[in-house]
Order: C-alpha cells, then structure tokens, then sequence
C-alpha cells in the first residue's frame, strides 16, 4: 500500500450481545482515498461492524480511531463535530417522508451551517447534478423510485462535503443497470472528491468494480483482507465458497449440526 | 404455578425498566424545550407549528362532537332524577360542574390520545423502522430535539385549550336541553352554571389537561421510537401507546382529584 494517511484505525473490537459474540477482535486500518468494501454472509456482523465505524455502537473492548480521536469513548460534542466529517447511505435512502428531495439534502446544511439560502439552492443542484437527479428538488420521497431514493440519499450524505461516507448494501434491491448506476457514482465520488469509501454489501459484481481492498468477515471474524486479485485467488474455502456464489461448502445453511435422521424421529413415542 | 409467578415477575420487570425509560425521555424532552434555546439549539419553530396546528385546530370536530353529546347525556339523566325533586334547575349546575372538573379533561384527553397519540406513535415507528431515527443521529440531529420536544410542547399547548373548548361545548349541550326539553329559563339557566362554577374547577380542569397531554405525548414518543419489527412493529406501537395512555390518563385522574379534591390536611 502507498504512504497514505491512516483515516480510520480498528484496534482489538469486540462486541458480544448478551452471551453472543457478534465481533471477535477485529483490527482494520483504512487509508484515505481508497475504497473499503466489507462483506461477508448473513449475520456476519458486518452491519454491526459499520455501525461501530460510524460510533452509533459502543464496542465492548476495542478502540476505533478516526480523525485523531478514538470515538469508542468520545463525547456527544465530541460525535457531533465528528459526524459532521461523514456521510452515511443506508440501505433504503432513510429519506425523511415529511420533506421535499432538496429539502432533505440541505438539512445538515441548515442546521450545522449559516449558509444564505441562496447558496444553499445552489448546492442541493450541484448535489442533485452530482448524482444525476437535476431538478428533483421539490418532490417528495414517496415519489421516487427505489434508486432514486438511494441517489437522493447519497447525495445528502456528501452535502458537507465529507472525508468519508459509509455505504450500508447500497445495491440491495436495485436492477443490474441501476446497481452499475450507483457503482459508477461510487467510483466517480471518490476519484472526484478524494473521500474515502467503506461499502458494506454482499454483491459480488459491486464488490469487484469498485473495491480497492476487501474485507471478508465470517461468524464475526476477519477471514482476509486483501485486493480483488488476491480474494479472487484467495486459499481459503470459506472465501471461495462466497465469491462463487455455491450454495455447497463450508458455509452451511443448515443451521444446526444434528444428524438428520435422528432429528426427523426425536418426537416419535412408542 | 411457577409460570404464573414467572409471568408476573417478568411484567413487573418490564414494566420498572419501560417507566424508567420514559421518565428519562421526559427529562431529555425537558432539557431540550427549556435549556436548549441557550445552547443555541432551540426547538425547531416550524416543526413545533405544524405540530400545534395537525394537534389543535384538526382535533376541532372531533372534540366538539363527543363533548357536546356527552353534555347533554349528563343533562339528560341527571334531569330524570333532579326534576322528580322539583330542582330541574341543578342541571345546569351539575353539567357545569361535571364538565370542568372531569368529563372536559378527561374525555377530550382519551379522544386526543386514541386520535393524535396514535398518529405521533404510528408516524414516528415508521421512522424508527426505516431507518430515519437512525440517520437523523448521523446528521448529528438528537431525535429527541428534532421530534419530541415539538410534539411535547405542541400538545402541552393545545390540550388545555381543547379542553377549554370541549368544557363551553359540553355545557351548552346541556343548555339545549334545558331549554328545549327542561323548559327552564336561558338566563337562569347560564346564571346557575356559573354560580355553581368556581375558579378552582376550571383550573384543576386545565391543570389535569396539561398533564394527560404529557402522558400523551411521552408514551405515544416512546412507543414510537422503540419501535422494532417492521411493519407488525410499527401496528403494535400504536396499539400499546394509545391503551397504555389511556390507562395512565385515568389513573392520573384519579390521583389528582383524590390531591384537589378528597386529601384531608
């Protein structure tokens, strides 16, 4: 990896809901400039693990830096001069129903911000341009379609021009022409305004286009980090079995390990 | 048996760890509407305006239809009883009374609960279910400040004026049928009514609606919020925020006229 700035620092995470462990001692470290991708199967936490990038979870052991200040233990003033550094996609858009598109995007800027209203239209249509919605401004959420919604909500993600912004399964739902559509923004957002991209997803065609580096998580841990060309050839079965898609291998979707037979016959009484 | 105590216990449990979690959205809702103006993060003016106006002035009709129908049952039956004494003219002093200290608050809280509890619970599940709680967090934008407090105050406001409403429209239900079917005199009527009302049964009235409204909002917030499971999730909020409100408001009622009313010194 070239001499580039840290931006995000994993250390040693560990995170247990009651008697479960969700994540298991994970270590990461995320350059600027460079596009993460996390993926792994049902339930591997990888939607927990972005939610403790993000700080909106505490882990229970563990540190994660990000902009100098380890937000496991930060305070809410602390968080909110952070958060003002990124800019999340959830997996729906998590567009506010009661306000209108541009109304939605300009919302950190007209509360986190002293900007004239002017330059604020301005900027909801250079966001809008960004994305490919020019003059959407004045619907409403329950008009868009679902890749719409998702474009809206990108678009109000990087409103404050952040260093980072997480990507929740962005393609989740979305037809093979929109997910190249949404692929493309993400290349194009981060080559254009240098930020630093973490996409969580499972799609495996995303996952190849866009990712500089991947991040293969099972059960809670790290199977392997690596480029595309090394997951691609990667040893491990666990991995394999995921980026071909086969339903046979050493990821079971067959959750328990009982002998059939036996389970089928448990209930019978003689 | 052991389930039995089992169920109870774990009720008992569940319902210690629910009232600690409202009373502690109460404290977050107050701290928003009186400290955060001179944090310079006051509530949103506009969010509290579109709040009073979907709570107050569209609960109109509704108000008015029950307080006015049940003003003229209370008419109605005391009627039956007072005119066989020969003092039909009491009604207007029974309607009066009843209105302002009970029936006023209490029933125009419980149609508030069941019309604008249950749209603040079903609105703000939908959120919480799709994600928006969660990104008004990203944008640092505490939920709370941002959907709570508007509420809160929204209805804190608009409740005892309903109330007031509901109380002139109860009475005069009454007054209709003593004119009409009592044929007591109008002015006789009107001047019974506020010979028998005192100061202290509007206000207790008033005092009663500000509350429930805080019962009404909180829950209905609460439920909201804490809202997980979809679209079921969202339809279970709604239901426990308005049965819950409803028993909290007659419980409430019942505390503080046993305060105003019947505690001895």
């Amino acid at each position: 990896m070239q001499n580039k700035e840290i931006v995000i620092s994993v250390k040693n995470l560990t995170k247990n809901f009651g008697t479960r462990r969700i994540l298991n001692d994970l270590s990461l470290d995320i350059y600027q400039g460079e596009t993460v991708v996390i993926m792994g199967g049902s339930g591997c936490g990888k939607s927990t693990f972005l939610r403790h990038l993000i700080g909106a979870i505490r882990p229970d052991h563990g540190e994660v830096w990000m902009f100098g200040k380890n937000i496991a233990k930060a305070s809410d003033e602390e968080m909110d001069e952070i958060r003002k550094k990124y800019g999340m996609l959830f997996q729906s858009g998590a567009l506010f129903d009661s306000l209108t598109v541009g109304e939605n995007i300009a919302l950190p800027l007209r509360e986190h911000t002293k900007l004239d209203e002017n330059i604020i239209s301005i900027v909801i249509k250079m966001k809008l341009e960004l994305v490919g919605l020019r003059g959407f401004e004045d619907l409403m959420p329950s008009q868009l379609s679902g890749g719409m919604k998702k474009r809206v909500g990108l678009a109000r993600a990087i409103v404050m021009d952040p260093a980072i912004v997480f990507y929740d399964e962005p393609t989740a739902g979305l037809d093979p022409v929109m997910t190249g559509v949404v692929d493309k923004l993400t290349i194009d957002l981060t080559k254009k305004l240098h930020i630093t991209s973490v996409v969580v997803t499972h799609d495996m065609n995303s996952v190849f286009r866009i990712a500089d580096r991947i991040v293969m998580l099972h059960q809670g841990n790290i199977l392997q980090i690596g480029t595309p060309d090394e997951i691609r050839h990667s040893k491990n079965p666990l991995v394999q079995q995921f980026i071909t898609g086969d339903a046979e291998g050493p990821i079971s979707f067959v959750q328990q390990g009982d002998d059939y037979l036996e389970h089928l016959t448990s209930e019978i009484k003689e | 048996m052991i389930l039995f105590l089992e169920s109870i216990g774990k009720l008992t449990q569940s319902f210690f760890k629910e009232s600690t979690q409202i009373l502690l959205l109460l404290s977050q809702t107050l701290y928003w509407v009186f400290l955060g103006p001179f944090k310079k993060k006051p509530v949103s003016r506009k969010g509290f305006f579109f709040q009073t106006v979907f709570s107050g002035p569209s609960s109109v009709l509704i108000v008015f239809f029950v307080d006015f129908f049940i003003g003229m049952v209370l008419a109605m039956q005391s009627a039956y009883q007072l005119e066989q004494l020969g003092a039909a003219i009491y009604v207007a002093a029974l309607v009066g009374v009843s209105m302002t200290r009970e029936i006023g608050p209490v029933l125009t809280s419980l149609v508030i609960a069941g019309r604008v509890g249950a749209a603040i619970t079903a609105e703000l599940a939908t959120m919480k279910v799709t994600e928006q709680v969660e990104a008004l967090e990203t944008i640092s934008l505490n939920p709370v400040r941002y959907l709570v407090a508007p509420r809160f105050l929204a209805l804190l406001i608009m409740l005892p004026c309903l109330v007031v409403l509901g109380d002139l429209v109860g009475m005069f239900g009454g007054y209709l049928i003593g004119i009409f079917n009592l044929g007591l005199s109008s002015g006789l009527y009107i001047d019974t009514t506020i010979e028998f009302l005192t100061v202290k049964d509007i206000m207790t009235g008033l005092l009663k609606g500000a509350v429930f409204s805080m019962i009404i909002s909180m829950i209905a917030c609460y439920q909201g919020l804490s809202t997980e499971g979809g679209a079921e999730g969202v339809g279970r909020s709604t239901t426990k925020s308005v049965v819950t409100s409803f028993i909290l408001i007659i419980v409430a009622d019942a505390i503080l006229t046993a305060v105003f009313y019947f505690a001895k010194t």
